[in-house]
């Protein structure tokens, strides 16, 4: 019995093992039938879109638990121009350490969770970027009493600034540069470094401008706060697809060309029905009324339409998430369409 | 000698007399308790004036300062300069039904609801001593329950293949044979233990060929050749146990055929279509999650935790070694690390493009991890149980499950019941753990909540996470209340 009992209890283990690559090895073949992600995401009828668990702005789910924000309104614009509907995005929020392997694991189509394009991630992640949706840098946030209107004015000031991060990197070049000299207070978690700020231990906090903004709301009085013009590093922030689908990479890349494109040409989501009559060229091409621009994507001609449709242009998308519209009231800054002197530039559809 | 004694000795007892006027009352006890002594009354004076202003900061932050009602965080700011701030419970109240359900479809939140109250009457119908038809409602409890919960959950219609199924019946036809396989005696044991290498054949084959056999669908499930001759061959062996065991008079021959026929039918009740909308497990959160895994957690590491405790003192060396490293591993690693592990690793093990799901990764780490630890409190019991009773269990003639089931295990988990529930409510409150991998629990939804830039406001955080530290105690003492009640009522030889 007792030899019985030992063999049973290993075959039982080994079987376990088997059982589950069994069950693995159907799901591969599933797998296999649509390599393509437009393919599979047309197959399933849903985009699987990878976010943020909560970044004010940028993703997080409102009282009635739907997802809001600028880079949701990506996954949401994605997903219209491809099946024609915004509501078909199932969300996969995301911590900082999950995004990649999840984007590599294919357990999401596209990644749009504020991710910073970099060289290392474009080349040895294996990531492709699909544009900059938002120009992100580290700026600096003062009282309002100190009356200091850009940075090149900080000359003495304390700066609470988080240890160990390329902020507190960025913090001392831009002052060497300048020649100025600053005291920094150096502080572990970025939580303590916005206390310590509040409290009055330093003049200046500084750290993402996009942090910036959704920490001012935390304090007491957010009026009495101001964010600087002056932003000290590159941060663009965009939407990332895997590498090697050229198809699915050009998609969210002329997805979110198309948006500026809108805005600049002066399509909005009210207007976009009847600017389809319109005489200008570039709009006609731009909503499918003219060639054939989506079949090139292997999509539908007024895939462009349908996403300003679904969310407006990159301006409306903007304002509405982060910028004048929103609690937050970010400055467009450097994420002004480049006619308007920042540096959103895309190029055209023809 | 009644006469002279009655003299001076009353002959009835002298009714009491109340206490002298300082002697009684409330004033007594304060002056008693709290001003003795010239230090009592210092200490008295300073920690009463401590409470006061203590009571006074809580209530003055989570009722008079704070904010009931209202849509979005402009009711939550401070209106004028000089005000404190209290707490913002109108963010709780908007956000109340994501913190109890996550994203699960609103307008399918009755299936949740309805998991919720029928799992609250079954845990009240064990839980309760004074209601009757214990045996049944455990059944039903530790039987069905899981199957319907997972149904009503997810919405069932799981794309079923034969392979899993014939998983599932080999696991049953192995367990049948343990179970039952010594009461099969002579040649009757032979077929049951040919099929059963048969079955495990079969499996190999499945696992190990991509042979497209031909497949067949019945009852919504798709089998391949393999898969069918393995279940059959599961179905075959037990059988052949019972035809065995009916050689034998006084046995109740269908025992070793019922979990083989159960686990067919799990497999069909879990492949079927009920016509529920499917909901997938990355939409759920909330309470309803942290219970979920919680629940999951403690119902796996109960019985698992039994096993690897008797496990780890038996005689045979293998199956100790067995238990001795799969406790000491789990023990010996953060169950962050297990949960990392789970979510990051696994996927790059396995071939590409496979993914299993998130959240029953989660599970299974979780459920492992707390077996381990449930183990070694249960040991902690074994080993308070006397040799004697051991050998008296013995004597009786007893096998050993027998004299597990009915001496040892009864007085050795009797004496662990702190530390059993102890495990429990640790695990309770480990849960919130998951929200690293991406899972919003309760705690995860809340912190989730913090980011709507609509409730951003100086006092949203707090209140949230007040609010969700109140719902984890409310679980938690519950527990606590109810494991006393259990100890008073089995405390029968040890009381002290």
């Amino acid at each position: 019995m007792k030899k019985y009992l030992i063999a049973g209890l290993a075959g039982v283990a080994s079987l376990t093992i088997a059982g589950t690559s069994a069950v693995a090895q159907e799901e591969e073949k599933n797998m296999a039938a649509s390599s393509s992600t437009l393919g599979s995401v047309q197959s399933a009828g849903e985009l699987r879109c990878g976010v943020n668990t909560g970044l004010p702005g940028f993703a997080s789910q409102n009282d009635a638990g739907e997802w809001q924000g600028l880079d949701v309104d990506y996954c949401k614009a994605i997903a219209a121009a491809i099946l024609g509907d915004a509501t078909k995005v199932s969300y996969t929020p995301l911590s900082a350490v999950q995004r990649f392997p999840a984007l590599q694991n294919n357990e999401v189509d596209v990644l749009a969770r504020n991710t910073t394009w970099t060289m290392d991630r474009d080349t040895k992640l294996g990531l492709t970027f699909g544009g900059v949706n938002y120009y992100d840098g580290q700026g600096f946030m003062v009282r309002k009493e100190i009356d200091v209107s850009s940075a090149k004015e900080l000359d003495g000031a304390t700066v609470c600034v988080q240890s160990g991060t390329t902020t507190e990197l960025n913090l001392t070049d831009y002052f060497n540069k300048e020649g100025m000299s600053y005291n920094p207070v150096v502080i572990e978690s970025q939580d303590n470094v916005n206390q310590a700020y509040e409290s009055g231990r330093c003049d200046v906090l500084t750290t993402d401008a996009s942090g910036l903004y959704g920490t001012r709301l935390e304090l007491a009085d957010p009026d009495a706060h101001v964010v600087l013009p002056e932003i000290i590093s590159k941060e663009p922030l965009g939407p990332a697809v895997r590498q090697g689908d050229d198809t699915w990479a050009n998609i969210v890349q002329w997805v979110h060309f198309a948006l500026l494109n809108a805005e600049e040409l002066g399509v909005t989501q009210d207007n976009v029905e009847e600017m389809k009559g319109s005489e200008d060229p570039s709009i006609r091409r731009l909503l499918g009324a003219e060639g054939n621009f989506g079949q090139t994507l292997g999509l539908e001609n007024d895939w462009a339409a349908k996403a300003i449709a679904a969310v407006g242009n990159y301006g409306e998308i903007f304002d509405r998430n982060v910028g004048a519209g929103s609690p937050l009231g970010i400055d467009r800054g450097l994420n002004k369409l480049w006619t308007d002197g920042g540096v959103q530039y895309a190029p055209p559809i023809r | 000698m009644e006469e002279q004694v009655a003299g001076y000795v009353a002959d009835q007892q002298i009714p009491s007399r109340p206490a002298p006027a300082g002697e009684k009352g409330i004033v007594q006890v304060v002056r008693k308790n709290l001003f003795a002594t010239p230090t009592d009354t210092v200490l008295s004076v300073v920690f009463g004036v401590f409470a006061a202003w203590l009571i006074w900061s809580i209530l003055s932050w989570a009722v008079f300062d704070a904010t009931f009602f209202g849509g979005d965080r402009e009711a939550c700011l401070t209106p004028g300069e000089g005000e404190s701030e209290g707490a913002c419970w109108a963010f709780v109240g908007a956000k109340f039904s994501q913190f109890m359900y996550g994203s699960y479809p609103i307008d399918l939140r009755w299936r949740p609801n309805l998991v919720a109250i029928v799992f609250a009457l079954l845990v009240a119908g064990a839980a309760i001593p004074s209601i009757p038809f214990k045996s049944l409602n455990t059944w039903l409890l530790f039987g069905v329950f899981p199957i319907f919960a997972l149904v009503m959950l997810t919405g069932a219609g799981f794309d079923v293949s034969g392979g899993f199924t014939a998983f599932l019946m080999l696991v049953a036809a192995i367990t049948a044979y343990l179970l039952y396989g010594d009461d099969a005696g002579g040649l009757a044991a032979w077929p049951a233990k040919i099929a059963l290498i048969g079955l495990i054949a079969c499996f190999a084959l499945i696992v190990m060929s991509s042979l497209d056999t031909g497949t067949i669908r019945f009852a919504g499930i798709t089998f391949t050749i393999w898969s069918v001759l393995a279940c059959l061959s599961a179905l075959v062996s037990a059988v052949a146990i019972a035809v065995g065991m009916a050689q034998r008079a006084g046995v109740q021959i269908w025992r070793p055929v019922v979990p083989v026929v159960v686990a067919a039918f799990i497999a069909v009740l879990l492949a079927e279509d009920y016509g529920l909308r499917p909901v997938s497990t990355n939409l759920w959160g909330g309470l309803m999650l942290t219970l979920i895994v919680a629940v999951t957690g403690i119902a796996a590491s109960l019985p698992l935790g039994i096993l690897l405790a008797l496990g780890r003192q038996s005689d045979m060396p293998a199956i100790r070694t067995v238990c001795i490293i799969f406790i000491e591993f789990w023990r010996g690693v953060p169950l962050i690390t297990v949960l990392f592990m789970a979510a990051f690793m696994l996927p790059l093990l396995m071939p590409s493009g496979v993914s299993f799901n998130q959240l029953l990764r989660a599970l299974v780490g979780v459920a492992l991890f707390s077996a381990a630890y449930m183990a070694e409190v249960i040991r902690g019991g074994l080993q308070a149980i006397p040799k004697g009773q051991y050998e008296g269990a013995a004597s009786l003639g007893l096998s050993y499950w027998q004299s597990m089931r009915m001496i040892i295990l009864p007085q050795a988990l009797k004496l662990v019941i702190p530390g059993i529930v102890n495990t429990f409510i640790g695990l309770f409150k480990d849960t919130s753990l998951v929200y690293i991998i991406g899972l919003a629990d309760l705690l995860g939804t809340v912190r989730r909540g913090f980011s709507d830039p609509n409730w951003i406001t100086p006092s949203t955080a707090a209140t949230g996470l007040v609010f969700a530290g109140f719902v984890f105690w409310l679980f938690c003492f519950g527990m606590s209340r109810y494991s006393q009640f259990v100890e008073r009522r089995l405390d029968t030889g040890y009381k002290r």
